[in-house]
């Protein structure tokens, strides 16, 4: 394979994990670890519960509930699991898990299955007992595990979604509204707390402070002036930042005034800053003179000359767009960078030298755009279970998983709120009770709507029994009047 | 009532537009007079209040129903107008009906050919995706307006302007020209039923002209009552005043058009009855001025009744005021069970439950009746089998009554000891906000809970009240029992965990009682027991020559046979080299076959909120039942040992010997030279710049973690030099209350105020206060409090610490509304999402969110912190058990 084949395959395979993987190795500096392993977990077992699913679940599948998508779009299997080590953890686990044939048997004996996670799990866990334990008492583990593993199920009718808004939405109220903290490095501000959580769940399409993470390839994570050289590539440098002064010189023109010892310090040379100015075609002439540049515009309106000179001061001379700036942090014998904005499609495709699936960004459209839906809702589990976890509070990862599903169930992101999941429900009484009332009660009578009445909200407003829990069951005993 | 005649008895809602026959159905009456009452407060005929409408005053009879009051639900009655007028919410529909017909044959401006095809497809969305046609009309709309020349009649379209929020004029050769109601009207019935299809109408209910009005239903009197007040004028709704405006104007209007009046004086009556029609619907239409009360009070019209938190939806739909419901102030009672609530006996003879008389029941239930509605155990309604209502304030001799009643009458009688009620504490953020409770009638005026539910519902006893519900169903009190009950809500679906358990007193208890030194006598022994509710034997005492027992032996009492378990206390010191079962402050505790052998008992084996805890795995392996008997009786072994021994904080807690407070400032005024260090440094220009920093940044950062860490050293001083026994330490290790931080504040020193997170840097001009020079950059004149509480703080950290102190308190309250509307808006996203009998976890339209709840199908709640099967425990049984 030649190089480039080799870079190319990586850049696809990066477009597959790039947001998984990237949170591999990064570990956010306050850890409580007990929640951390829950989300390796259950990462893992997102990836080997699947395919068994139904299996599972097959106890009681008296009924398929009505026809699967026959509106609303197909939501898409979770082909990549839950962000973190889960990947890495399970591929490593396969690689190392001992021979434990015993638990797959016992298992295969009725036909049971777990999943793939607590399989290994107990392997792990059994191996080194062989001596201590009897096979039957190994059996009577497996068999155990299976029935506790069963009763743990969740149970038909749950109103999972309440219980995830809840689970989510309570700790709210103990997070802190002071929001900037430092990501890892002091120079960098991240908004965290809840500012960050309203902002995930708003799907906004650029969070107020959005930040990429960027590991280093072999050749270059433990050189710190290639990570140096890296670095000065990717950040964003202006004729504005590179200037000592901009002035008016005469009517019809002005001069920028070059500090020599910023050039230097991020390799520009001045004919190349003159040379890119000339590149925005400007009528006019741009000559250079020891460390003075002079731009003589066509026009004399002075309106339009302060524009181009706007133009001029704006003009991105090296880096890439979005990215502010770049720190160099090191981490154990490692260098990675850190930027200040984000932009991942160039960071993928265009940047050298770096490890491309270890890339990470915190700006969740983006990851969208560029690497799919699966992607998108990983990095809202990875960032929403953040969020909470650096405030230590304790949330199940299944309600954020829930809730990632729910935003991206219809292959785009919809926010939580007016202009997404609640906006585009079906039922008009739920729509009405939440915002815009008038709006969706005239809508629904020009359009000839019908309400089903199979929501929560519009059951409590006609007053029945809602759809949920206890109230699932459709079938009922009709008792005669004369006999008891 | 059983469910099974509940279910399901409306099964959709259709929407639609009346059309000017059906109001007219309808109506009872048609409204002709501007006028509500004449002078001897009888409605007029035909007028606003008419008889026909419905009755609002008590003892009358409805003329249209002949129902009373309760019973009759009111009836509409209708306005001819003299001339249509647009309905202002359709408006802009109206605007687009306009653009995209034609204005001579009144087809939708399509080409053949694109009709044809829009037609196909629009019939197959409706069957495929029926959410997905209004996106294609749309299409179809927009698509329509942009054609200049009608395809079927060939006549050339004008562009038509919408003058917000109800006029409509043309753009012809000869300037513009108004397009007038009636116009509007006559075009829009030239639309055909299949275009108004296409334009994303249902011509079946709603038919494109009816968005103009000719007929206004009059909504009943019910819905607009009038009120009298003391002095015994009529106050009339807003609704009211706004139909008498649009009666007049539409009487004035027809009268001129009989009278022939010219055209201008027409159509300005004609714009003012559009006016008042637009205000009737929404008063908040922009662009026009709000039709206001004579008080100079904006009316309260159709829409503002409906929209907001205040409004129909959310507050009488979505929200539902309730009988049998009580609230008062909640008060602790440590002696009851957590899974009782305290009611007052007043509270407990106004509520009631109905009860069925059975050959069971039957002496309790005539006691009962006997007893009346003033004593307790008491009833205050029998409904006998024919439905009939027995009033038991007013017999004299109840005695008959109760010898009269046999096998299936009903009776209505006060809450007892044991029955299941609703609890709940507002905020409702969480599940565990409203859970069951048995009944414990109590004597005085509060709700009384025990302590250990505080933590769900947020609850403490500074003045809260809370809610206390009463089923009234069979299965209402099943469903409360067995799943909402306090015991089954222990372990939270938030994380897998317990989330009630002790608090403050029970784990210093705990502590106080379990830690080494404790040794008690028979009698002391004997007595702790008892008051804890144990009835067993005492085991053999710990030692026989002193006889004592210890308090370790005393709490083991409680746990099951077989229990083992281990771990890390809250006053671990989290040494590098654990020694375990040997540790020198018995932070290592270990629990072996239900006996506690080593360790103490403290915030991490008993704690609210504390997953991994003793309680937890009591709860887990042993189940809910488990989990209330240890709360109820173990927690009680604690609060009576505290009880005994006291425990209290004074001013000499606070005391630090003289070397101590030396030291503390001995490091403060060590922090203080490298603060004037670095200033120093600054000024000179040495200071090194941090990267992506500017110098004075670099400086106040640098100045920032100089005199935290000086706070902290102090903290750590201040804990060397108090004395072990000292009661504030004992509550701060064991997690009963308070911090390390609380204690040094108030001891050592309070440190560094901030606001947004940095120094203290606002008020004067480079300066804080008047008291320092300009420009001081020192630790004093930007919030650093030498001083402890204890101590005193000068005026000038007075102030400074009150800055510090009302940013939190801002902050509490935004953060607060913040957080309410994202949890608003969680709830309303998810809450149709449910896990359906194929595991999968669906939304209410059958689409799937994912194919197996949480990618494992494990529930949080059913979980061990989140792990789906603890492989450990189940190992470590099977092991013992094969030995």
């Amino acid at each position: 394979m030649t190089k480039r084949q080799t870079a190319h395959a990586e850049a696809d395979d990066a477009g597959a994990d790039v947001a998984a993987a990237g949170a591999k190795t990064e570990k956010p500096a306050k850890t409580v670890v007990a929640s951390k392993r829950r989300v390796k977990e259950a990462a893992s077992a997102s990836a080997s519960a699947k395919p068994n699913a139904p299996k599972n679940a097959s106890p009681s599948r008296a009924k398929k509930p009505k026809a699967a998508g026959a509106t609303g779009g197909e939501a898409p299997v979770p082909l990549e699991p839950t962000p973190d080590l889960g990947l890495a953890q399970g591929r490593a686990s396969k690689a190392r898990q001992p021979d434990m044939p015993l638990v797959d048997e016992v298992l295969a004996r009725h036909d049971r299955r777990l999943p793939e996670m607590l399989v290994s799990q107990l392997k792990a866990k059994l191996a080194p007992l062989k001596e201590k334990l009897n096979e039957e008492q190994m059996v009577t583990v497996v068999e155990e595990t299976y029935s506790s593993y069963i009763k743990a199920l969740i149970e038909p009718g749950e109103a999972a979604g309440t219980v995830a808004a809840q689970s989510v939405g309570e700790p709210g109220t103990q997070m802190t509204l002071r929001t900037f903290h430092y990501a890892g490095v002091r120079e960098l501000n991240v908004t965290l707390g809840l500012p960050r959580l309203i902002e995930i769940v708003d799907a906004r399409r650029l969070p107020s402070t959005p930040t990429m993470t960027i590991y280093l390839d072999d050749e270059h994570k433990r050189d710190l002036t290639k990570a140096k050289d890296i670095a000065s590539n990717i950040e964003t440098v202006t004729v504005e930042n590179v200037a000592k002064s901009i002035g008016y010189e005469m009517l019809n023109n002005f001069t920028i005034e070059v500090d020599a010892e910023m050039c230097e310090d991020k390799l520009i040379d001045i004919n190349y800053i003159a040379k890119s100015i000339e590149k925005l075609k400007i009528p006019g002439k741009v000559s250079v003179e020891g460390n003075t540049i002079t731009v003589e515009p066509e026009t004399t309106d002075r309106a339009k000359i302060k524009r181009i000179r706007e133009r001029i001061m704006d003009l991105r001379l090296k880096g890439l767009k979005g990215i502010k700036r770049v720190v160099i942090e090191k981490k154990g014998d490692e260098y990675l960078l850190r930027t200040d904005g984000s932009n991942l499609a160039q960071v993928i495709e265009n940047v050298k030298g770096i490890d491309r699936r270890k890339v990470y960004t915190n700006n969740i459209s983006e990851i969208a755009e560029v690497l799919g839906i699966e992607a998108a809702r990983s990095a809202i589990i990875r960032e929403a279970f953040e969020v909470l976890d650096q405030q230590g509070l304790d949330v199940d990862v299944r309600h954020v998983i829930l809730i990632a599903d729910l935003m991206t169930s219809t292959g785009k992101i919809r926010q939580i709120g007016r202009h997404g999941v609640s906006g585009e429900k079906s039922s008009v009484l739920a729509r009405a009770a939440f915002e815009v009332t008038v709006k969706h009660l005239l809508d629904a009578a020009s359009h000839g709507e019908e309400d089903r009445l199979e929501g929560v909200t519009e059951n409590v407003i006609v007053g029945q029994p809602i759809p949920l829990g206890t109230g699932i069951v459709e079938l009922f005993m009709r008792f005669s009047k004369e006999g008891t | 009532m059983s469910l099974s005649e509940l279910a399901k008895s409306v099964h959709a809602i259709k929407f639609g537009l009346l059309s000017p026959e059906d109001i007219r159905k309808m109506s009872v009456v048609n409204i002709k007079a501007a006028d509500t009452y004449d002078e001897d407060g009888v409605p007029i005929e035909t007028g606003l209040m008419d008889r026909k409408l419905g009755t609002i005053e008590p003892g009358q009879r409805c003329q249209t129903c002949g129902n009373r009051v309760g019973q009759c639900p009111g009836h509409f009655g209708h306005i001819e107008l003299a001339r249509p007028v647009v309905h202002p919410g359709f408006a802009k529909l109206i605007y687009l009906m306009l653009r995209a017909t034609c204005w001579n044959c009144g087809r939708l401006l399509l080409s053949e050919e694109d009709y044809r095809k829009y037609s196909l497809r629009m019939v197959k969305y409706k069957k495929k995706w029926p959410q997905f046609r209004f996106k294609l009309s749309d299409q179809i709309v927009k698509k329509a307006i942009k054609i200049n020349e009608c395809p079927y009649c060939h006549e050339g379209q004008f562009k038509i302007k919408f003058e917000k929020p109800t006029g409509y004029s043309e753009e012809r050769k000869e300037g513009p020209k108004r397009i007038y109601s009636n116009e509007i009207r006559s075009r829009l019935e030239r639309i055909t039923d299949a275009d108004a299809a296409l334009i994303g109408l249902d011509p079946s209910l709603a038919r494109p002209e009816w968005m103009l009005l000719t007929v206004l239903p009059v909504p009943p009197s019910t819905v607009r009552p009038s009120i009298t007040l003391e002095s015994g004028v009529r106050s009339e709704d807003d609704l009211t005043h706004k139909l008498v405006d649009i009666i007049r104007i539409n009487e004035r209007l027809s009268e001129n058009i009989d009278a022939g009046a010219p055209q201008l004086i027409i159509e300005d009556l004609w714009e003012l009855l559009q006016y008042h029609v637009t205000t009737y619907f929404d008063n908040e239409t922009s662009g026009i001025p709000p039709a206001r009360h004579r008080s100079g009070r904006p009316l309260r019209t159709i829409a503002q009744r409906l929209k907001g938190k205040e409004g129909r939806f959310r507050s009488n739909l979505s929200g539902k005021r309730v009988d049998f419901s009580a609230r008062t102030v909640i008060s602790p009672d440590p002696i009851i069970s957590m899974n009782e609530v305290g009611v007052p006996v007043e509270i407990a003879k106004q509520l009631t439950i109905p009860e069925r008389i059975n050959r069971y029941n039957l002496e309790e239930m005539k006691a009962v009746i006997a007893n009346g509605p003033d004593d307790h155990p008491g009833a205050n309604y029998i409904i006998r089998p024919d439905g009939r209502r027995i009033d038991l304030r007013f017999p004299k001799d109840r005695k008959v009554i109760a010898d009269a009643v046999d096998v299936g009458y009903i009776v209505e009688r006060h809450l007892k000891d044991g029955d299941v009620v609703l609890f709940n504490r507002q905020p409702s953020l969480h599940r565990m906000s409203i859970m069951a409770h048995k009944v414990r009638v109590l004597p005085y005026k509060t709700f009384r809970l025990n302590l250990c539910v505080c933590p769900p519902y947020n609850a403490d006893f500074d003045g809260d009240e809370m809610n206390l519900h009463v089923p009234q169903s069979e299965e209402a009190r099943a469903e409360a029992l067995v799943l909402m009950l306090v015991q089954e809500q222990i372990l939270s679906p938030r994380y897998g965990g317990p989330i009630m358990g002790g608090i403050q007193d029970y784990i210093s208890g705990a502590y106080m009682l379990t830690r080494k030194s404790t040794k008690l006598s028979r009698a002391d022994a004997s007595q702790l027991l008892t008051s804890a509710g144990y009835r067993g034997e005492l085991p053999p005492p710990a030692s026989t020559s002193p006889e004592y027992w210890t308090g370790k032996q005393l709490a083991s009492l409680f746990f099951p046979k077989g229990f083992n378990y281990t771990l890390k206390s809250n006053i671990c010191q989290k040494c590098d080299v654990c020694k375990q079962e040997d540790c020198e402050n018995d932070a290592y505790v270990v629990i072996k076959d239900g006996k506690l052998v080593a360790g103490v008992i403290d915030k991490k084996s008993i704690g609210a909120q504390q997953p991994e805890s003793v309680l937890h795995r009591l709860v887990k392996d042993y189940g809910t039942g488990m989990g209330s008997y240890y709360i109820d009786n173990a927690f009680k072994l604690f609060l009576a040992f505290i009880d005994s021994r006291g425990l209290t904080i004074g001013l000499d807690d606070e005391e630090l010997p003289e070397s101590g407070r030396l030291k503390v400032k001995a490091d403060i005024q060590h922090a203080e030279e490298e603060v004037a260090k670095n200033i120093n440094a600054y000024h000179e220009g040495l200071l090194e710049r941090l990267p992506g920093r500017t110098l004075e940044e670099t400086l106040e950062t640098q100045i920032m973690q100089i005199l935290e860490n000086a706070r902290e050293e102090s903290g750590k001083t201040a804990k060397k030099y108090l004395r072990e026994d000292n009661t504030a330490l004992l509550m701060a290790n064991t997690g009963a209350r308070g911090s390390l931080m609380n204690l040094a504040h108030m001891v050592a020193c309070v440190g560094q105020q901030a606001v947004r997170g940095e120094r203290i840097s606002r008020g004067y001009q480079n300066r804080t206060l008047p008291h320092f020079k300009p420009g001081d950059l020192g630790a004093e004149a930007h919030g650093f409090v030498y001083s402890s509480y204890k101590d005193k703080l000068n005026p000038i950290e007075f102030f400074f610490h009150a800055m510090g102190g009302r940013e939190g308190l801002v902050d509490t309250a935004v953060r607060t509304s913040q957080s309410g509307y994202m949890q608003r808006r969680l709830i309303n996203a998810l809450q149709d999402i449910r896990v359906e009998y194929d595991w999968t976890v669906r939304a209410t339209d059958g689409s799937i969110i994912q194919y197996i709840y949480g990618d494992d199908g494990i529930d949080p709640a059913k979980s061990d912190h989140g792990a789906a099967v603890n492989i450990d425990k189940i190992i470590e049984r099977v092991s013992v058990g094969g030995k």
